[in-house]
């Protein structure tokens, strides 16, 4: 099994390898400038990273492939029945995919319990995954607490039905959280939203794309 | 001491003599265990008590997370299921109120139907100890592992302690005596019920993993379970351990229903046909038949 370490350029081959779909839009992929950032600047040896939002995972198993995570040869057999990635990712098949994902709502609680004890987390959710109650019972106590080895990034596509009036970063600057905005496809600027935080409290970084509908 | 005494001061010497150990709250118990530093009672938000003990797990260390049964399996059932099962993350699970404690509280805080969920996901241990003592014992083990635990304490409780593990025989009967098997605070009640019976009685606290060696040692080919929760939450295991041989299982137990009365555990018991008179009067029922 091929392992690589590849580069942003590389990822649409991937994808194709996973999709089979040659004309794969990379920008259709909401997640994966941010997935790739995280990745390639953000994230340090010793840091956690738990995608919660694990529907469509394809960007995120390129991005593990790109990195060496994975085998590269791996994304050919996506969805089939041996193969160690489905269409929600599995820790017990993927180790580098942190926590197994698929209902929404689960990641942001878990990395809570791993930054309690120590560690650094960065934990992805969606916009609509937002809407699941359970994320606002971690970003409450979160914030109260100051958990400041805690960083969020929501990946804003607008696909929640209802949405957020006044803005997602907004409700967690009132839960206590220092929050910043950016352009989900800028790799800099997402890397500057990462770095705003003012350390003594969670942060999270709202990195808007292009709306789903 | 009760039990739910008995577990306050046993997580809180947990917490100064084993740093793996953290507990999480939900306000429940909050006072009675005490400040720690890895005593993180989040409020209200039971998703989020089962989450962060994942977290927690997932760094290593051996949470413990405890609220009213309700709370702690059935409102955070899919965190149970997915953040430790999924996960293969361990955590001890405690909880209080067993089925009907919380009498006059109403269906809201009442859960005879948690073992049977719980037995429903795989890789659980589950303790139903029937004394404080058991409580102790069990809880200082679950806390050694890294194994899922649920520990179901109860204000009932028998008159003594049972030593031993899986299924440990009290009395025998006489040749094709029938089997009363009694789980948890259900045994005295059982015990009273039997006395001048000529049946064998036995005893569990742990219904998960189901000791099937245990039973198929003792059980004749009448098997009747007194369990406090659920009636015939175990009756699937019993019937698998004894495939192979013709038998009767009678479950005693908390009907399935909605059982709207308040009142007292006692009035409870009795509705429900789990005091002596009651046992006695369901297992004449069944050896005539």
């Amino acid at each position: 099994m091929a392992i690589a370490t590849l580069g942003y350029d590389d990822l649409p081959a991937l994808l194709t390898r996973l999709t089979g779909d040659e004309k794969h839009d990379v920008s259709a992929v909401s997640t994966l400038d941010v997935l790739w950032v995280l990745h390639d600047r953000v994230l340090g040896p010793d840091d956690r990273f738990l995608l919660s939002k694990g529907h469509g995972p394809a960007a995120f198993y390129a991005v593990l492939a790109a990195k060496g995570l994975i085998p590269v040869d791996a994304l050919d057999g996506f969805g089939s029945f041996n193969s160690m990635l489905g269409y929600h990712p599995d820790r017990t098949l993927v180790p580098a995919a942190g926590i197994g994902s698929g209902s929404l709502g689960h990641g942001l609680a878990i990395a809570v319990g791993a930054a309690l004890a120590g560690r650094r987390v960065y934990c992805l959710v969606g916009d609509a995954e937002l809407d699941e109650g359970s994320n606002w019972e971690a970003v409450q106590y979160a914030g109260r607490i100051g958990l400041e080895r805690l960083a969020v990034v929501v990946v804003d596509n607008r696909s929640s039905t209802y949405g957020w009036p006044d803005g997602i970063h907004a409700r967690f600057a009132l839960e206590g959280w220092s929050a910043a905005r950016c352009d989900g496809r800028d790799h800099d600027a997402i890397e500057q939203a990462f770095a705003a935080s003012d350390g003594d409290r969670p942060h999270v970084v709202v990195a808007e794309v292009a709306t789903k509908r | 001491m009760s039990m739910r005494e008995r577990f306050y001061a046993l997580a809180g010497d947990a917490l100064d003599e084993d740093v793996r150990v953290a507990v999480v709250s939900a306000e429940i118990g909050v006072g009675e265990i005490g400040p720690h530093p890895r005593h993180f009672n989040v409020g209200i938000r039971e998703q989020l008590m089962i989450g962060v003990a994942a977290g927690l797990a997932l760094e290593g260390m051996r949470p413990v997370a405890h609220s009213y049964t309700p709370f702690v399996v059935e409102r955070p059932y899919e965190q149970v299921k997915l953040d430790l099962g999924h996960q293969d993350l361990g955590a001890v699970l405690v909880s209080t109120g067993a089925s009907y404690d919380a009498s006059t509280a109403g269906r809201t805080h009442q859960a005879p139907e948690d073992v049977a969920v719980m037995a429903a996901l795989p890789g659980w241990t589950i303790h139903v100890p029937g004394h404080p003592d058991e409580l102790g014992r069990l809880f200082r083990r679950a806390l050694r592992s890294d194994d899922r635990v649920y520990v179901r304490m109860s204000q009932e409780e028998n008159v003594a302690r049972v030593d031993g593990d899986g299924i440990v025989v009290l009395r025998r009967g006489g040749e094709g005596a029938a089997l009363v098997l009694a789980v948890g605070p259900a045994l005295s009640e059982t015990l009273l019920a039997t006395a001048d019976l000529d049946v064998a009685v036995a005893y569990t606290a742990t219904p998960r993993p189901f000791d099937a060696d245990g039973l198929r040692a003792v059980a004749g080919s009448d098997v009747v379970l007194v369990e406090p929760y659920l009636a015939g939450t175990s009756a699937g295991e019993v019937a698998a351990a004894l495939v192979d041989r013709p038998t009767r299982i009678f479950s005693i137990g908390v009907p399935l229903g909605e059982f709207r009365h308040y009142g007292t555990p006692a009035e409870h018991r009795a509705a429900h046909g789990l005091d002596a008179r009651g046992i006695r009067a369901s297992l004449e029922r069944f050896l005539r038949t």
